[in-house]
């Protein structure tokens, strides 16, 4: 059997990647990937990744890149789109980037509808900085921050960010969430948030839900039911704004 | 209007203007062709937005107003990063969070320019004046400090030295502040406003870092900017080269202001607006005879040390006068260490000085 093709975009010579075995990130990346490939924009897409396992994509494409951190990602591709309209930025984070400590970025650019794509890594806690909770750990989900599991009398609920982004965005917003999941879902979910940059409508958000077994201390089987069974029961997947130019609704 | 196309120079010819240092800002930051503005309000810095918003459209050029000022100062690395000549400026809490985008330029080596202007502190202090951003702004980000910091005393300084930080931020590649004061930004002063290129002044051109002409990996290598290394040592080997490169090009960044210093028993050092008051103090005194010398860095980062150590090789003592209580002085204590000079110190934290109180310091030291 032929071994699965690269997308082109990527740079090869950072291959294998750096992510641990079963994370997520390389399949969300692999959406990205061909999504710039569809799309052609190799040659004008700006990378933004954030602090956290999403650093470690800082050369993971053959891409211009920076990494930034602690949810600055955002501003940084505002920065650079304001300036530079052709191109096309992508901001890459992970949910605390984009919920908590950079939450103010993600809301006031979706707020002005920066023409900007941001794409928010979702895997339930702080993975990088060891297993902490963050804004969507599930209720009664145990990390080092929260050993007897999440109480969201204590703590509060999940943060649903693509139903906030979706709230706070004006028209021209594409607003989806995706899962690692369903690859060629995923895929299509950034094409056209992606396609809704280019074309100038307005800002793009997708969460994608993703998988980190090294902190849920999970085995393949148990990983994976825990995304595609427990995870979509809160967080639902599945297209949530669509600019009404771009007509085919729910995807 | 697209931005970033150029529209003709706003000034023409040498005018003479009567401006609040705020104003001042905004002029000079058109002179000096900036492109883009991104900028949070806080006091006493938002007249340089008024005036850049009112301005700049009509020579094409951009601004945003962020959500907070990381934001502000990661979109100017964004609009570095693109090719602009991109501008914020700040003071004060502002300054604070400031440090954490000027700690990636340091990293990246950005040429962002920065205008601060001084209000009190800690932590909101008052809303006008002081001098007690200097430890923030020449050594306040996790790092090095490797940017540098002009410190101005008049408007006119105001202006030359916003047309200058442009050029030396794309010349060396460090983020770089023009670190003024409520008094400067709000009060109003004549001086002379032109078109630098008119005078001859060449000013550098931004490059792109990133969006470059060809596509990545197949004309040319993708330019990867990070600010986070693997190890250790990946990350010393990088700064080590930084630090080599910015005490290479130190001497050739580094600026003073003196007087009458080759013969005095007493020199006067101080910056900025107190520089002003120390200078008409220094000539008071001499007039009367007394022996009294004025030293004033215009650069605090890099700090002018060799112009620093001649002075204080020739004097007995040296009178630090600031309206911060030692922020100045350490910068010129770690400047002149090993030699023998007396330090004697006349700290206002947060408040201004007059010429005569200087006058009144340094007699009582020559007599």
């Amino acid at each position: 059997m032929a071994a699965p093709s690269m997308p082109r975009s990527w740079r090869r010579d950072t291959k294998p990647h750096k992510f641990c075995p079963g994370c997520g990130h390389g399949i969300a990346l692999r959406a990205l990937g061909q999504a710039i490939d569809h799309l052609g924009i190799q040659d004008r897409a700006i990378f933004g990744c954030d602090i956290g396992c999403s650093l470690l994509a800082w050369d993971f494409f053959n891409v211009d890149t920076v990494q930034t951190h602690h949810g600055r990602t955002t501003p940084v591709m505002t920065g650079i789109k304001r300036a530079k309209p052709d191109l096309v930025c992508v901001a890459y984070m992970g949910d605390g980037g984009g919920y908590a400590i950079g939450a103010q970025h993600l809301v006031n650019a979706a707020a002005r509808n920066e023409e900007i794509t941001v794409i928010l890594i979702n895997n339930t806690l702080y993975a990088m900085t060891g297993g902490q909770m963050a804004p969507t750990t599930m209720p009664g989900q145990k990390t080092e921050t929260t050993p007897y599991g999440r109480d969201p009398e204590l703590t509060g609920p999940p943060l649903l960010g693509p139903e906030m982004v979706a709230a706070i965005t004006p028209e021209g917003a594409y607003v989806a969430r995706g899962t690692v999941s369903k690859l060629k879902q995923l895929t299509k979910i950034m094409i056209r948030a992606l396609q809704n940059q280019i074309e100038g409508r307005g800002f793009s958000f997708v969460e994608v839900l993703s998988t980190c077994p090294t902190n849920w201390r999970t085995n393949a089987e148990e990983t994976w039911s825990f995304l595609e069974e427990k995870m979509p029961s809160y967080f639902t997947v599945g297209e949530i704004k669509v600019p009404a130019a771009e007509g085919d609704g729910n995807g | 209007m697209p931005q970033g196309q150029e529209v003709g120079s706003p000034i023409t010819g040498e005018r003479r203007v009567f401006m609040t240092g705020n104003e001042v800002i905004a002029w000079a930051a058109l002179a000096a062709r900036a492109d883009i503005m991104y900028g949070y309000p806080i006091t006493p810095q938002n007249e340089i937005m008024h005036y850049w918003t009112r301005l700049a459209p009509k020579y094409g050029k951009g601004f945003l107003q962020t959500e907070d000022e990381l934001s502000a100062g990661f979109t100017t690395l964004g609009g570095v990063m693109a090719g602009r000549k991109a501008f914020t400026a700040t003071a004060g809490p502002g300054n604070v969070l400031m440090q954490e985008p000027m700690s990636m330029a340091e990293a990246m080596r950005l040429p962002v320019v920065v205008a601060v202007m001084q209000r009190g502190g800690p932590s909101t202090g008052t809303v006008i004046y002081s001098q007690q951003e200097v430890n923030l702004t020449t050594f306040g980000g996790n790092g090095e400090g490797l940017r540098v910091v002009y410190s101005t005393a008049t408007h006119q300084e105001l202006y030359d030295y916003t047309i200058k930080a442009f050029n030396t931020a794309w010349r060396y590649r460090f983020p770089t502040f023009i670190l003024a004061d409520g008094y400067q930004g709000k009060m109003r002063e004549p001086l002379t406003i032109y078109d630098p290129v008119e005078r001859g002044i060449e000013l550098l051109a931004p490059e792109a870092f990133l969006g470059l002409p060809g596509t990545p990996g197949v004309d040319r290598p993708p330019a990867q900017y990070r600010n986070t290394y693997n190890l250790e040592e990946e990350l010393q080997e990088v700064l080590l080269d930084y630090i080599e490169e910015y005490e290479k090009v130190a001497p050739e960044i580094v600026e003073h202001d003196d007087l009458g210093t080759e013969d005095a028993e007493v020199v006067v050092a101080a910056h900025g607006v107190v520089a002003r008051a120390c200078k008409q103090a220094v000539e008071q005194l001499r007039n009367e005879g007394l022996k009294v010398g004025y030293f004033r860095p215009i650069t605090l980062r890099p700090l002018p040390v060799d112009a620093l150590r001649a002075v204080a090789g020739r004097t007995r003592r040296i009178l630090v006068v600031e309206s911060a209580y030692g922020q100045l002085g350490r910068l010129l204590r770690d400047g002149l260490y090993g030699l023998t000079v007396e330090m004697v110190s006349h700290y206002k934290p947060g408040v201004g000085i007059t010429p005569e109180e200087v006058a009144a310091h340094a007699r009582e030291l020559v007599s």
